[in-house]
């Protein structure tokens, strides 16, 4: 792999807190290494900032392995960058050339207000969960791991759904701001597994009437989110959420 | 959960473009297999009455109203949807994502279907209100009257190159419309077996190509005078 | 001073007996009750859930914006269980003894013994919440082998273990909240135990995002707030993961338990540069199927795929042929160092050794895949396209991340790797039930030293994790509570909350109001060089006396020249990197004089003084037997307890893996 330096200007959304009008400022690096992280690129240029006593961005970060989530930066048009199935974090500078100009945006929607900079208020989805995105077992179960099989085809797409980061990149990548993919896959997760079966219907009009209420849109299937998911989740898991969704309203008799 | 939030909520709403959807989609096989009549090259007898059935039997003519009540469900619904989808985002990006990820026809259904409506009300106003409302002239087959729709389609078309060319580029929103709104439909209905995804997805493709293509033949055809 | 509170007894009745004959709150009072859960990980959550269920009034807190987000997620591997589903011989028994000895015999018998038994517990509750762990074929639960064990025993969902299990955890959290049992915080950040009448009441939080400062009140509290790895700047933790909550409680009176003992993982990537702000680890999983090793030769500047087979030393398979490879991670991690110290490494910093997945690629899995689809004498690139497969199935998103940090394909190169700081096997003393020194003060998880003595085996840090918040606290606690329940709620205006809460305050302004020239990060950085280089993977005497002074002058640097842009009151995440990292500089201090106390090697810590001849860590049980839990008296001042580790069933020996 060969190794090069780069300058690059920068242009990052700063907004001081939530109710502030916020607006792009340009910065410019010098002598960022292709392998640096792109978190890594921005730790730089806070110590600049800093350095020049100037507030540093605040962005969202923690794992730094590509797990935790947290990570949300919106870059030249696509959520967590150029490279397919990559967090911010795990993005390194090896993307970008000599004299590229990059564009940081938090991710946009209203159900994830911008908090400052380019960190973004994503509760909504842990309400999301709150509202049905569990198995209802208190702890102390005695039934043996081993007592109910799974079929393995059907455990290894429910492990390929629960693999969601609940990032938000679906929903800053969709036209839509749907938070159907992030739905869809715990929904999936758990209909998949015996263990969710019990649960299923209520679950999954839960889960969409909470969804609704936090001011998602609506899914129509255009497959941005698919694209940007650092996790690859399939949008396959909205058609199960979709039937899903069907089965348990039209067979509910509530009037 | 009631009626009423199922179509309220935004899953419902989808599963009700899934549906209008497909029984429009259904429709044009209809349609598009009648007008093919045109081509029957006995001077638009098979095709008269071909239409003539389907304007004075019964099931065809309630049918009519359903397809005048999906047609606006799908319309309105569509447009409801396109308007509130957009409003949850009140800022957006400086850069947009553009094609990145999503195809451009997928993410222009309400445009596509926007243009498929203006050529929709340009369509009934030259051949449904005449042939239902206002008249037609009449022609005998057999010693029976009939309504003269191939003329009307020949008055239309012949030596008009502006309403052939809007017709064909209605053929053409309809095709990318149902690239996307073909396949969507059925992933709507929850459509998850990957086998079945692939085989729908080639035969949307294929019908998308086929009926609006054969759609685009008909006035190209009176135009240049091959019926 | 020091009472474990171990329960008389058999070993493998202790438990059973305790639980049987604890005290209990009746759901009723239950209620009336207020729990203080600090941190969400696995610990924390699994915590905040199963208290929350019993009908306990919590409030959990994270610093991060939501549950999910805490630094277990990241872990890859593995949780190990004594199911034996494997028919390989493993038992309650087995596991308890593999720690104990993995843990280089550091570690108390009976807390480990209560872990090995709920381990199989742990299993269950994972899999009644649907967490989706590997399967085989035939619809049953999967197993891997890890380090330091010569059975099949670890549980896991591809590289993403933490992952799944965490979030199985927070959907339990998140039902709780919904059921109005548990109160989440998220973005709030403990300063300060508050402690009343030598009992813990509550704390003192603050709002990162408004920067207020909030005070709680708790008939208990809980910290389950993780380790304290970042101490040494570059380690595989979360950039937020940090020692302030267990250290507010530690100069609030709460013990800190054997601090010096760290543990360095052999298999992480390399650092690249000094831009670098973390480490990534790759599981140790892939110890199972990549061998380890350095060219036989020095400076040897082939490229790894031109070095002939003769020519490559598979140094852990030559020097320990027991267990190879899978020897524990203490020994793998020094014995990477000692090839690289002499001159063995490879890659452009010659320091790094590869793990490389060829063989087993081909001959494992490849020929295995071929016999199925009934190839016969299959050609190398058939095997080793099948072998692909199924190694990807086991390890992908592992090998994407290795390929995506460092640009190169580890199915067609060896892995170059070199240990990084991984775990704090050290943290706040408690007892058998949890409970630090102070009353109502708990610590669970990594934040407390119990359970893995001087080393920690993989696939263990999971297992305590739920052990201690699923399986353990919610009985232990109500020992205490049950006498609490005539304790009415303590307002927040009590004295004790207000001079807390103002000397958090006053902390913060003092920061910010010291406005030096130097950033929070030079200052971490600077402290984790004294650290890695001094109280690292190997320890001496000198280093560490030179540590401790070192790290006094940079305490004084950086409480005059530590610049901290911004305000108070908004969201100032350099001001919350300013509180951690000093917490961190005194936390240094602590372990150096813990590692210099400690003149034996043993698990992680390794003393240059006292090795075996062919440099194996050599224990000096007649003098260091015990559990040093240091009690703070003031600023770089220090008072050691010692609590003597007591071996009824296991006889120690000098380990061997050989």
């Amino acid at each position: 792999m060969e190794h090069y330096s780069m300058n690059l200007t920068l242009k990052v959304w700063k907004q001081q807190n939530a109710s502030a009008e916020g607006n792009f400022e340009t910065y410019q690096v010098k002598d960022i290494s292709s392998e640096m992280s792109f978190l890594e690129m921005f730790d730089v240029l806070n110590e600049q900032l800093i350095h020049d006593g100037k507030e540093p961005i605040a962005f969202d970060h923690d794992c730094r392995e590509g797990i935790c989530g947290m990570c949300s930066m919106y870059i030249n048009g696509r959520p967590h960058g150029p490279w397919h199935g990559t967090t911010t974090c795990q993005l390194h500078m090896r993307a970008f050339k000599d004299g590229d100009t990059v564009v940081v945006e938090p991710w946009r929607a209203n159900a994830f207000p911008v908090v400052k900079d380019l960190v973004v208020d994503r509760s909504s989805f842990d309400r999301i969960i709150q509202a049905g995105g569990y198995v209802s077992v208190n702890t102390g179960v005695s039934i043996d791991g081993n007592a109910i099989p799974i079929e393995k085809d059907n455990a290894d797409k429910a492990f390929a759904a629960a693999a969601c980061i609940g990032c938000g990149a679906c929903v800053a990548a969709c036209k839509n701001s749907s938070a159907m993919l992030f739905v869809s896959a715990k929904v999936s997760h758990l209909a998949l597994l015996p263990q969710g079966n019990t649960e299923r219907k209520n679950r999954v009009m839960n889960m969409v009437s909470q969804m609704d209420k936090e001011g998602f849109g609506s899914c129509t299937f255009t497959e941005a989110c698919e694209a940007v998911c650092p996790k690859e989740i399939s949008i396959t898991n909205i058609s199960r959420l979709n039937g899903e969704y069907a089965k348990a309203s039209l067979a509910s008799d509530k009037q | 959960m009631k009626w009423s939030d199922f179509f309220t909520s935004s899953v419902g709403k989808k599963l009700i473009m899934s549906l209008s959807g497909l029984f429009l989609i259904a429709f044009l096989v209809v349609h598009v297999g009648l007008n093919a009549c045109i081509w029957a090259m006995d001077d638009g007898v098979m095709f008269n009455k071909a239409a003539h059935f389907m304007g004075s039997n019964v099931v065809p003519r309630v049918l009519e109203i359903g397809l005048f009540a999906t047609f606006f469900l799908h319309i309105i619904q569509g447009l409801v949807l396109e308007f509130q989808n957009r409003a949850k985002r009140k800022k957006g990006y400086a850069v947009k994502m553009g094609s990145k990820g999503s195809a451009w026809y997928r993410k222009s259904m309400g445009l596509l279907g926007t243009l498929i409506l203006l050529f929709l009300i340009m369509h009934i106003a030259h051949f449904w209100v005449p042939s239902r409302i206002t008249g037609l002239e009449p022609v005998y087959i057999d010693g029976k009257e009939y309504h003269n729709l191939f003329a009307e389609m020949a008055s239309v078309f012949n030596d008009n190159l502006l309403v052939v060319i809007l017709y064909v580029l209605g053929c053409f929103s309809l095709a990318w419309h149902l690239v996307h709104g073909f396949q969507s439909a059925f992933r709507a209905l929850g459509l998850t077996n990957h086998k079945y995804i692939a085989l729908i997805n080639s035969v949307g493709i294929g019908f998308s190509v086929i009926v609006p293509l054969a759609f685009a033949l008909m006035p190209v055809s009176f135009y240049l005078g091959w019926v | 001073m020091l009472d474990s509170k171990i329960p008389a007894g058999k070993l493998e009745e202790k438990w059973v007996d305790y639980k049987g004959h604890c005290k209990l709150v009746n759901p009723a009072n239950k209620r009336k009750i207020e729990i203080i859960v600090v941190g969400t990980g696995l610990a924390g959550a699994s915590a905040a859930a199963s208290l929350g269920e019993l009908g306990y009034k919590v409030k959990a807190f994270c610093f991060q914006d939501s549950p999910r987000r805490a630094h277990s997620i990241a872990a890859q591997g593995g949780i190990n269980a004594a199911k034996n589903y494997q028919n390989d011989g493993d038992s309650v028994f087995r596991l308890f003894y593999d720690t104990i000895k993995g843990g280089d015999y550091r570690a108390r018998e009976s807390n480990v013994h209560r872990l090995a038994e709920v381990s199989v517990n742990i299993i269950d509750q994972c899999v009644a919440q649907g967490v989706p762990f590997a399967r085989e074929y035939g619809g049953l639960l999967n197993n891997r082998s890890f380090g330091g064990t010569q059975v099949k025993r670890t549980f896991y969902a591809a590289g993403q273990t933490g992952q799944q299990l965490l979030i199985g955890a927070y959907q339990a959290l998140e039902r709780q909240v919904a059921l109005g049992n548990v109160q989440m915080y998220t973005r709030h950040e403990m300063l300060d135990v508050v402690v009343i009448d030598g009992k813990a009441r509550g704390i003192i939080a603050r709002d990162l995002i408004s920067g207020k400062t909030e005070r709680h009140f708790g008939h208990a509290v809980l910290l389950c707030t993780g380790g304290y790895g970042n101490v040494f700047y570059l380690s595989t933790n979360a950039m937020g993961s940090n020692v302030t909550a267990a250290w507010k409680a530690h100069r609030k009176g709460a013990f800190f338990g054997n601090p010096c003992f760290t543990q360095i993982h052999p298999t992480c990537i390399p650092v690249t540069g000094d831009h670098q702000s973390k480490l990534t680890l790759m599981s140790e999983s892939l110890r199972n199927d990549g061998r380890i090793w350095v060219p036989k030769k020095q400076n040897d500047d082939r490229k790894a795929n031109d070095i002939p087979e003769e020519e490559r030393d598979y140094y852990l398979e030559r020097r320990y042929p027991a267990f190879g490879n899978l020897v524990p991670r203490d020994v793998a991690s020094r014995a990477a160092k000692e090839r690289c110290d002499a001159g063995f490494g490879v890659g452009t910093t010659k320091q790094a050794v590869y793990l490389d997945f060829r063989f087993n690629l081909i001959n494992k899995y490849g020929r295995v895949e071929a016999s199925k689809l009934g190839i016969e004498n299959p050609d190398e690139a058939t095997l080793v396209r099948l072998g692909k497969e199924v190694v990807k199935e086991e390890y992908g998103n592992l090998f994407d991340m290795y390929e995506k940090i460092t640009g190169e394909n580890p199915y067609e190169v060896p892995m170059r790797i070199y240990p990084a700081v991984h775990y704090t096997m050290g943290g706040l003393w408690v007892d058998y039930e949890l409970m630090t020194n102070i009353q109502g003060l708990y610590a669970l998880g990594e934040a407390n030293f119990s359970d893995h003595g001087a080393n920690r085996l993989g696939a263990s840090a999971l297992m305590q994790g739920l052990a201690d918040g699923y399986f353990v606290i919610p009985y232990t606690i109500g020992n205490y509570l049950a006498d609490e329940i005539g304790t009415k709620p303590i307002p927040t205006t009590h004295e004790a909350f207000e001079k807390a809460e103002a000397a958090v305050s006053d902390r913060i302004k003092t920061l910010i109001g010291i406005k030096g020239k130097q950033s929070v990060e030079s200052f971490h950085k600077r402290l984790g060089k004294i650290m890695w280089e001094k109280c690292g993977m190997a320890r001496n005497e000198k280093g560490l006396k030179e540590a401790i002074v070192e790290i006094q002058q940079l305490k004084k640097e950086f409480w005059s020249d530590v610049r901290i842009p911004g305000n108070i009151n908004e969201m100032n995440t350099e001001l919350d990197k300013a509180g951690r990292v000093a917490d961190f500089i005194e936390l240094g201090e602590l372990m150096c004089k813990d590692a210099l106390d400690r003149n034996e090697s043993c698990g992680g810590h390794f003393r240059e003084e006292s090795q075996t001849e062919d440099g194996e860590a050599l224990r000096h049980d007649d003098q260091y037997m015990y559990v040093a839990a240091w009690e703070y008296k003031g600023e770089s001042d220090w008072q050691l307890h010692k609590e003597k580790l007591e071996y009824e069933v296991i006889k120690p020996s000098q380990r061997n893996y050989k």
